[in-house]
Parts: C-alpha cells; structure tokens; sequence
C-alpha cells in the first residue's frame, strides 16, 4: 500500500471516530467501545474494497454488509452518513424518539443497513443466507460481515461457520472483532474463544490474524481474502476495545457507558491533533 | 385429483409446479427431507434446495439472508423445531426484519404420534401468532393447501404453515377457492357455531352431522387462517348463532379458541367453549387414541355443542 492511501484510510478512520465520540457523546450514553473497535474495518471495506451506491443503497449487485454484532450500528452510522447515505444531521438523533438511527442495526430504518441484527449471532447466519444466494445466482455479488467475540459464544455462529465451510462461500469475508471484552469481564476469562483460528480453520475458513488497528493490514487480508477460492475467509482482528477515546480506551465498562460532555470533547480535540499535528499549534 | 395422497406429496408437486414458473423460489431443510416430502423438489431443482443438517436457527437466518436478496424461501422442520426451537430467529431475522420467508412445519398437534411428547407440539401456533406481521395458516386437505399456496408465495411477508404431512383426507373438491385470512363457511346453521382447523375439521363435520339428526342446525366455519383473525366472520357468527365451540388440534391457550375468545369477548360476547389440549404435554400414540384420551372427537364437540347451548340459554 502506498503512503498516501494508508495515510487517506487513517485519516479517514479518525474522522470516523470522531462523529461516533460526537454521536454517543451528544446522547450522553451508548456502546461506545465496541464501535471505536471496528472503525479500520468499516473503513477499509468502505472507502476501499466495498461496490455500493450510497444514492441508490438498494441497488441489487452492491456489496452487502452484515454487523452481526449489532450493538456497534454507530460505528457503521457514521460511516454511511460520511458516504452520504443520509444526512450527517440524522446522527443527532442516534436512539431519540422516531429516529432511524436505534441502538442496533436495522434494515427498515437505516439506508444503507442490509440486516438488522442485535440478537446476537443472527445477522451472520443471514449473510450466509446473502453469500449462499449470491452463490446460487452467479452473480459478483460480496458479502462482508463483522462478528464479535462475545458473540461467538452463541452456538448458531459455529453453525453458520460449519454451513459457510463446506459450502466453499469465497464470496464472503468475516471479520472478528476481537478485543476480549464482553459485558461482564474478559472473554478469555468468562468463556475463551482460543485457539480461536484454529477453530475457523477447522471449519473449513480461510484465516488471517491482523492489528484491527492497522488499516494496512486490514486492506491486504481483505485483498487476499477476496483472491482467495474454495473457502470463506475469516480475518481475526486484534482490537482494543474503546480504541482512540482515551476515557474508555481498553476498559470493559466501555461495552455500554454514560460519557460526559467533556469526555467526548476532549477525546475529539486529541483526535484532531493527532490527525493533524500542526493544529495543536493553531489553538 | 388428490385422492390416495399425502399432503407432503401434493405439497412437494405444487413447489415444484410454482418453482417452474417463478425462480426466486429456493427450499431449504434441516434434516427432515425425507420427513417432510420435498424429496422430489431435489430430483428435480438440486441447486435450489439447500439441506443444513440439524440447525433449524441457522436455517432460519439463511432463509432471513436469502429472502433480504431477493429469493422466497420455504424452510422446513417439525411444527416444533421450526418455531419454538428457532423462535427467537423466526422473531428477530424473519418478523421483525419484514422478510418474505415461509415456514413449513410438520406433524402439527397429536399428528406426532410416535414421535411423542418431544415433538409433539400444542404451542407453535399459539407462539407464532405473538408475531406482528406473521401470518398463520393450517390446511385442512390437499386441496385447501392447493388454494392457499399460490397466496402465500405472493404474500410479501412470512407465512407460517402447519403441515399435517401424512394427511390423505378429501374433504374439498379440488379447484375450490380458499381465501388466506377469510373464514370458510362449510355449513350454515343458527344455533350453534363450530370453529375449527386442519384436523379437526373432519371431526367437526361428523359432529354437526351428528347434531343435524337431533334437530340441532349448528354453523361449521373452517378458519384456516390463524392470523390475520378474520373477525367480521367471528362477529356474525356470534350475533346470529349466540353460542361457539372451537375445535383446534393444538392447545387450547393462544391459538384458535384464544383468537375466538378475543373477537367475541371484546365485540359480542357469547360462551365459547373450547375443544383442544388443555394445557398438558403430549406422549406417544397413534392420532385417533390421543384424540379420544384428548377429548377432540366428534363425540366431544357434539357435547361441548349441548353445554355452550346450554350456556347461552341460561344467559337469556
């Protein structure tokens, strides 16, 4: 990857982070740690790898996108209002009455939001359905999906993962968001995941361990991923939970927290000097 | 026309009629091919067919995933398995996402039969129709699933279909037109009406035949249709015949008597008896004894006929 598209990418993540610290920092509440996680992965396969059309987000050979994990809508909030899918102002509204923007994704509210998810384990079986599909048509047709750790505690995740194997679906990309933190503690204490690439492998996947962090990274398991043929391919990113908002940064309580007025702010402000460093000079 | 076969068969010939004409229809199994008849639709559409071994919530958010691209799915399982065994899939990726997918479910109430407590289920229904946005539908014969089909592969959102696989009974002439969600009248009468669905159809006809001889003109409505609850039908039948038995292969609680107990009570309260399980397991037998132990014969229904009648004299 060239400098100027890691630096485009990174920068392009921090912006990401900063209306997701704007959106759930103006609401007071929200899941904040497991939104920042995912931000290179939105990032990359948003303003990288994914055909979509934010003027037309039904368009029938776009790309479809599953958060399985869907606590973490804001994250993928904020990007499809930076993709202009909607208008940035809708993300004032995040979880207020009549919004279209609820604490989970769903797909009759949110352009843009190809299945609506929350319980936990269920938006990964359907882009199965979605890869299974696109399988049976020919069509070009990409279904990309992130899970979480937490998550793949539930049972119908190594279904979906065993159906997926051994339909050989290479049309299909997962991402784990693995930053080992669930609600009540740390996944490897509460019910660990490892030898957790082993596990994929068995059943059948393509795997890659990458820094979720490292937009590089990510975008090369996602090329290599998409060359791939015979299986689907899992990317395990190694995440911190809250990453970039230094109030909650690898912390467990950032599953779901309140977050004061000066919490996001400042955490923005740190953002925008690290994107730019010269504007620590300005203020 | 469907003389001598079983609801699976003509059930399977239909998806394979409509699958010709529309390709958006895909099927999708756990295990139970053989059970569930579709067998044949495999000869004939392999690559529209997808078995997922014994994983009916995976199934059902595969159905969810092939509908949101914009295939019609019909997922099969046992009446239990597909709902209670699944239900939170059914909710969250079906329901509520407003996907267009149909569930058929096996071996509905008491026709488990051997199979036994375990898999006999008095509650998928009744589950179900907790679902905004679900509709409920149980044939009777062949040939009410021949008229209510084509409906429920147009209808745009989920279906869900009890299925009493082993069922030969000819009840209707086949080309008789059934509406999805419009009550059935089979007889008119005004002294007493009979509510009833698949398997207590037969009963239920052999009941008011049995009443007809003693003087008695009892109404027999057919709701194939769970839901949406034709209510209007209910109504009238209410006003005009003052007394109602329903006759339901399924619990007693949330389902058909329930749905009936609802419209009447709340717009022309009547006494309604219930014919149906009543609030109990079930356990291994053949139909016709654990309709007897039951009490869903005709018989049955002849006497809960006399004490809702009974019941609304004394109201008078």
């Amino acid at each position: 990857m060239e400098e100027t598209e890691r630096n485009r990418l990174a920068s392009k993540a921090n912006e990401i982070r900063q209306l997701i610290l704007e959106m759930i920092g103006k609401l007071g509440v929200g899941h904040i740690g497991g939104s920042l996680s995912i931000v290179e992965a939105l990032t990359v396969l948003y303003y990288k790898h994914m055909a979509v059309d934010p003027e037309n987000p039904l368009w029938d050979k776009r790309d479809r996108f599953v958060l399985s994990k869907g606590h973490g809508g804001p994250g993928l909030y904020a990007v499809l209002a930076d993709k202009g899918y909607f208008p940035k102002a809708w993300l004032d509204t995040l979880n207020k009455p009549n919004t279209n923007l609820p604490s989970h994704c769903d797909r009759l509210k949110t352009p843009g939001v190809d299945m609506t998810a929350g319980s936990l384990a269920q938006g990964f079986s359907a882009a199965v359905g979605m890869a299974l599909a696109a399988q049976m048509d020919g069509r070009g047709v990409r279904v990309y999906a992130i899970i979480g750790d937490g998550e793949s505690q539930e049972g119908q995740i190594w279904e979906a993962a065993m159906f997926a194997g051994n339909r050989h679906l290479d049309n299909m990309i997962t991402f784990l968001d693995y930053n080992n933190m669930q609600i009540d503690g740390l996944v490897s204490e509460i019910n660990s995941l490892e030898p957790v690439a082993e596990k994929w492998r068995a059943f059948g996947w393509n795997v890659y361990e990458v820094d979720g962090h490292d937009v590089e990274a990510v975008d090369s398991a996602v090329v290599l991923g998409k060359r791939f043929k015979g299986k689907p391919t899992m990317i395990v990113l190694n995440t911190t939970k809250g990453k970039g908002a230094y109030f909650c940064e690898g912390k467990v309580s950032s599953h779901n927290m309140t977050i004061t007025d000066e919490q996001w702010r400042e955490a923005v402000d740190r953002l925008r000097k690290e994107s730019d460093p010269a504007s620590s000079c300005e203020g | 026309m469907y003389e001598g076969l079983e609801m699976r068969k003509v059930y399977a010939d239909l998806l394979i009629d409509y699958a010709q004409k529309d390709d958006r229809i895909v099927l999708l199994e756990a295990d139970l091919m053989s059970s569930t008849g579709t067998k044949a639709f495999k000869e004939r559409y392999p690559d529209r067919i997808v078995n997922v071994g014994v994983a009916e919530a995976n199934m059902m958010g595969i159905a969810a995933g092939l509908a949101s691209m914009g295939k019609i799915p019909f997922a099969h399982s046992f009446t239990a398995f597909a709902t209670r065994r699944a239900f939170d899939q059914v909710t969250i990726s079906i329901a509520y996402s407003k996907l267009p997918v149909k569930i058929g479910g096996a071996d509905p109430g008491v026709s488990a039969e051997l199979n036994g407590g375990t898999h006999m289920s008095f509650e998928d229904a009744g589950i179900m129709r907790n679902l905004p946005g679900m509709t409920i539908v149980e044939p009777a014969d062949s040939a009410q699933l021949a008229a209510l089909l084509p409906q429920i592969i147009d209808h745009p959102g989920p279906v869900y279909m009890r299925l009493h696989r082993k069922n030969k009974e000819v009840l209707f002439a086949p080309g008789r037109s059934f509406k999805v969600g419009k009550i059935e009248t089979l007889e008119a009468g005004e002294d007493v009406t009979i509510i009833c669905s698949g398997m207590m159809v037969k009963p239920s006809l052999k009941a008011a035949e049995m009443l007809r001889k003693e003087g008695v003109r009892p109404r027999v409505l057919n709701m194939h249709t769970l839901k949406p609850v034709d209510a209007e039908t209910i109504i009238r039948a209410a006003r005009e015949t003052g007394a109602i038995v329903t006759a339901e292969n399924h619990s007693v609680l949330n389902a058909w008597g329930s749905a009936v107990a609802e419209v009447v009570t709340e717009h022309c309260p009547v006494p309604v008896f219930r014919i149906g399980i009543q609030d109990h397991f079930g356990e291994v037998g053949k139909s016709d004894f654990l309709m007897e132990k039951y009490h869903m014969t005709a018989q049955d229904i002849v006497h809960a006929a006399y004490a809702v009648m009974d019941k609304k004299r004394e109201r008078r």
